[in-house]
């Protein structure tokens, strides 16, 4: 990067990008640790996506008690306001001069440069989009994603559609199976491609079969049909490889598709090819402490895993702001040890161990098992019922893992007999 | 004199900024509410350098020339091409020897440089080439271009010298007397006329029945593609095609102008009742999938964005139909511009001005005096230097705002496409690029339909994607 021009110059400890719960989480407790900090947010207002999900069901963990997002978010940014934390909102994070740590943000009152000396990325993420998915048909509208949706209907105040068919049982698909409908579009099903609902169990009961809406297991969208606006979603039933099963098709006539087809962690054009990316997660690859592959750079929340609840969100980006600062600060953190997915483990969270506090995991395991045994190291732990769809978060002393060269973690699935 | 283009495509859109040049009364019909919908936006934006044609074919006539005169139109018109060169790849001797015929065919019509490149010369190009390719024909004219930016180009160009643009209306019927027509009739209006240029793309056979004209038959050839990742988009250099078949020139691999990364066309022949028909399908994805793979191994289709398909205006005789009619006198079909009109397109303005109306038709057309030869895009904010980008947001903050993005898009660049006629979110998709990157528009579509809705004075329910059936809100959750 050769930016000779300086621009707006601003100073600081620590730049935070992206201003929803990872972002919040971070910048507030950068803060306590009693550093600068300036938090970018590229959209009008922080809170992120919080602002937009209106349902209940946010804070059981984090503060035992359960809020809708605007009221969650509402808790960090009275907080925010009251600290000498500076926000740029409409902040468009043009480019990072990583070897002079400076960051290039453009705004509509002009183009800052902040010299800083670490940065907390809390990008989130974003929604698959529907090219992605490959799916036959006509470039129609009346495909949205569902946080597309939910924005429409709950930022906007504007109805996407009359009647509606729902891909993907994420949390989000089967959230707004429920919002649809309480704003009078008829929601027809929810298509999952896999044999199991992919969103968490109380929001299949409390968003699908408290209103009748019907989940399709095993389905998927195969064709879109329609004359500029959508009309027909055709839906199949699919084998264990995801393949189609002839004659098995149904049709729908909806105007409207949402997908809930999974979120990507947004790493893109942040620091290209300098930062590690994790493989399966396709997130930033950090330690426990938040710390990416850049000594002072931090990551944080949805751009590093997707997690299930905001609660962990915040705990990790409170996390990478207090290490953040005390890197700021000029603290030397010991080594850090490699974590290594053994079998029935999807993702893993964090990807280094830095043995100066017990480690926290966020396991996702590859696919559902009944009873199982999670081994890390030489810890074990019996554990039931776990599916790919929520997240196991589990607490390992550091005693257990702190002398470790590798640390593996796998999940010994047990045999039932009865 | 008055002149009536029939279609807002690439070839109705390059007459109408050749004939802008002559003191004539140029309108423009078109019948979407944008123009380059057809088959202008849905192709493979390529460049040819024109050794595919068989001499004697209109498109071996034409296509070198058309090559030639869009790099130079781009830069007085300011849209967007780059000259990367192609490569026909051969894996074995019997390609080899349609490698040898392409360069005899190339000379015959006037391609510079065709060369045959072998083993390490073609990897040195393209390191992420399949090794087992042994010969490849390089063309260094090959190129890409931004096909509806080009259109839209030579369009407001045309208009800064006085061409009428009539959008949203379908000619239905011609009002004739002795051999001509005298008056267009559209389902809203009528104009009246004194030549007529047919360049309807897919409709054009329909168009020419119509006035009672000779024609081709035109069928719709389905080509369907795959938009990968701009992640992909250093993948190859130029573009990359196999080696041609008699019917089609094979599906290729290709960088696009903005940085991504193209797969495609099939090649399938539709019923011609089927020209509106550009479903995608799990074959021809698949197909896509395979037939690249065996060009570039390393390719990774899980950077896919975006599918679509296009559909080209195929006729039985594989050639252009540009003729002045024979039994409508004032009619000129320009029709049956499959492969490779889009880079014909300024050869064949240019033949249809100066060999039919001028040569031909024997009608005296004098120069514009004021001629206005250039015309400037849309300012791209991010592709300043950042000091003069501040300075430009200092005296306008909209230039500071970015609304797309994957692409760096402004709010500024979004009204300026209004201003320029942009009415729907693909127009200002197409414009500005905006909603065009990996997220597909899931966080700028909002915000384009909000500021559609401001600058338009329409509710954002009135907003559509593009035609008129695509609605894509349906009225307030509260009132």
């Amino acid at each position: 990067m050769d930016i000779k021009w300086e621009g707006e110059k601003m100073k600081t400890d620590i730049v935070v990008i992206g201003g929803g719960a990872a972002g919040l989480g971070a910048a507030l407790s950068a803060y306590k640790e009693g550093v600068d900090v300036v938090l970018i947010e590229q959209e009008d207002r922080i809170g992120g996506i919080l602002n937009q999900c209106i349902h209940n069901g946010f804070g059981l963990h984090y503060f035992k008690n359960e809020l809708t997002g605007p009221e969650y978010a509402e808790i960090f940014i009275e907080k925010i306001e009251n600290t000498s934390i500076k926000i740029l909102l409409n902040a468009y994070l043009h480019s990072i001069d990583s070897i002079n740590k400076k960051i290039y943000v453009i705004t509509p009152s002009g183009i800052e440069c902040i010299e800083t000396k670490a940065i907390i990325i809390a990008t989130g993420a974003r929604e698959r989009p529907f090219g992605s998915l490959l799916i036959p048909g006509k470039r129609l509208s009346g495909i949205f994603t569902a946080g597309v949706a939910q924005k429409y209907i709950n930022i906007l105040n504007i109805l996407p559609g009359k009647r509606a068919l729902i891909l993907g049982s994420g949390d989000i698909g089967l959230i707004m199976a429920r919002r649809l409908t309480l704003e009078g579009i008829e929601v027809v099903g929810v298509v999952e491609r896999l044999p199991y609902p992919g969103g968490l169990l109380r929001n299949v009961i409390q968003c699908l079969e408290d209103y009748n809406i019907p989940l399709y297991l095993s389905s998927t969208v195969i064709e879109v049909k329609g004359e500029g606006r959508l009309e027909e979603v055709i839906v199949s039933k699919v084998d264990e490889t995801f393949n189609p099963i002839p004659n098995t098709e149904t049709s729908f006539k909806v105007d409207t598709l949402i997908l809930s087809a999974g979120l990507i962690p947004k790493t893109e054009d942040i620091l290209n090819g300098k930062l590690e990316i994790d493989k399966t997660s396709k997130g930033f690859s950090v330690s426990n402490l938040g710390q990416t592959s850049l000594d002072f750079v931090f990551a944080a929340g949805n751009c590093t895993i997707i997690y299930d609840l905001v609660d962990y969100v915040t705990i990790e980006g409170e996390k990478a702001g207090k290490y953040a600062a005390l890197y700021v600060k000029g603290e030397k953190f010991p080594p850090k040890i490699p974590i290594k997915k053994g079998q029935n483990i999807g993702i893993i969270f964090p990807n280094y161990y830095v043995p100066i506090e017990d480690l926290t995991l966020y396991i996702r395991v590859r696919k559902p098992i009944e009873k199982g045994i999670i081994k890390v190291g030489d810890f074990a732990k019996e554990y039931k019922d776990l599916v790919p769809s929520e997240i196991l978060r589990i607490k390992i002393p550091s005693k257990e893992v702190e002398n470790l060269s590798e640390i593996e973690v796998s999940v010994e699935e047990v045999t039932l007999y009865d | 004199m008055k002149i009536i283009i029939i279609g807002g495509g690439i070839i109705g859109t390059f007459i109408g900024r050749e004939l802008s040049k002559y003191d004539v009364e140029i309108t423009l019909i078109e019948k979407n509410l944008d123009i380059a919908w057809g088959t202008t936006k849905a192709n493979s934006a390529v460049l040819h350098p024109g050794y595919d044609d068989e001499p004697g074919t209109m498109r071996a006539k034409l296509c070198s020339r058309g090559n030639y005169l869009h790099y130079q139109l781009a830069k007085e018109l300011d849209y967007e091409v780059k000259n990367t060169g192609d490569l026909v790849v051969a894996f074995n001797e019997d390609e080899r020897k349609i490698l040898e015929e392409l360069i005899l065919r190339g000379a015959k019509n006037n391609v510079p440089g065709l060369t045959l490149l072998e083993g390490n010369e073609i990897f040195q190009k393209e390191p992420n080439l399949n090794k087992e390719i042994k010969y490849a024909l390089w063309a260094p004219t090959g190129g890409i271009i931004e096909p509806w930016g080009a259109a839209i180009a030579a369009l407001e160009n045309a208009m800064m010298n006085g061409l009428k643009l009539i959008l949203g209306e379908k000619v239905i019927d011609f009002e004739k007397r002795n051999k001509k027509i005298y008056k267009v009739y559209t389902n809203r209006a009528s104009y009246e006329a004194d030549i007529i240029i047919n360049a309807a793309g897919l409709y054009g056979d329909e168009i020419a029945k119509i006035a009672g004209s000779e024609f081709q038959p035109i069928h719709p050839r389905r080509g369907e593609y795959i938009l990968l990742d701009k992640k992909m988009g250093n993948i190859v250099n130029s573009v990359i095609f196999p080696t041609p078949t008699p019917k089609t020139k094979g599906i290729l691999v290709l960088p696009t102008i903005d940085g991504g990364l193209l797969l495609g066309p099939t090649a399938e022949d539709l019923p011609e009742d089927q020209k509106d028909n550009t479903s995608t399908s799990v074959a021809g994805i698949r197909k896509i999938i395979e037939e690249t793979q065996k060009l570039v191994p390393s390719l990774d289709i899980s950077y896919a964005i975006k599918t679509f398909a296009g559909l080209r205006a195929e006729t039985p005789n594989k050639d252009f139909f540009i003729k002045l009619s024979e039994k409508v006198n004032n009619f000129i079909n320009v029709i049956g511009i499959r492969s490779p009109g889009l880079t014909a397109a300024p050869a064949i303005a240019e033949y249809v001005v100066e060999e039919i109306i001028i040569e031909e038709m024997k009608i005296n057309l004098t120069k514009k005096k004021n001629f206005i030869p250039f015309r400037r895009k849309i300012k791209k904010y991010s592709e300043l230097p950042l000091e003069d980008w501040n300075e430009e947001i200092k005296r306008d903050p909209s230039c500071g705002k970015i609304v797309c993005y994957c692409n760096q898009v402004t709010e500024r660049e979004i009204i300026e496409a209004i201003k320029r006629g942009a009415n729907t979110i693909d127009g200002i998709k197409f414009r500005t690029r905006a909603s065009f990157g990996r997220c597909q528009g899931n966080f700028c579509a909002p915000k384009i339909l909000e500021i559609l809705s401001r600058e338009l004075n329409k509710d954002i329910s009135e907003i559509f994607l593009n035609s008129e059936n695509s609605w894509i809100l349906n009225g307030r959750v509260r009132k």
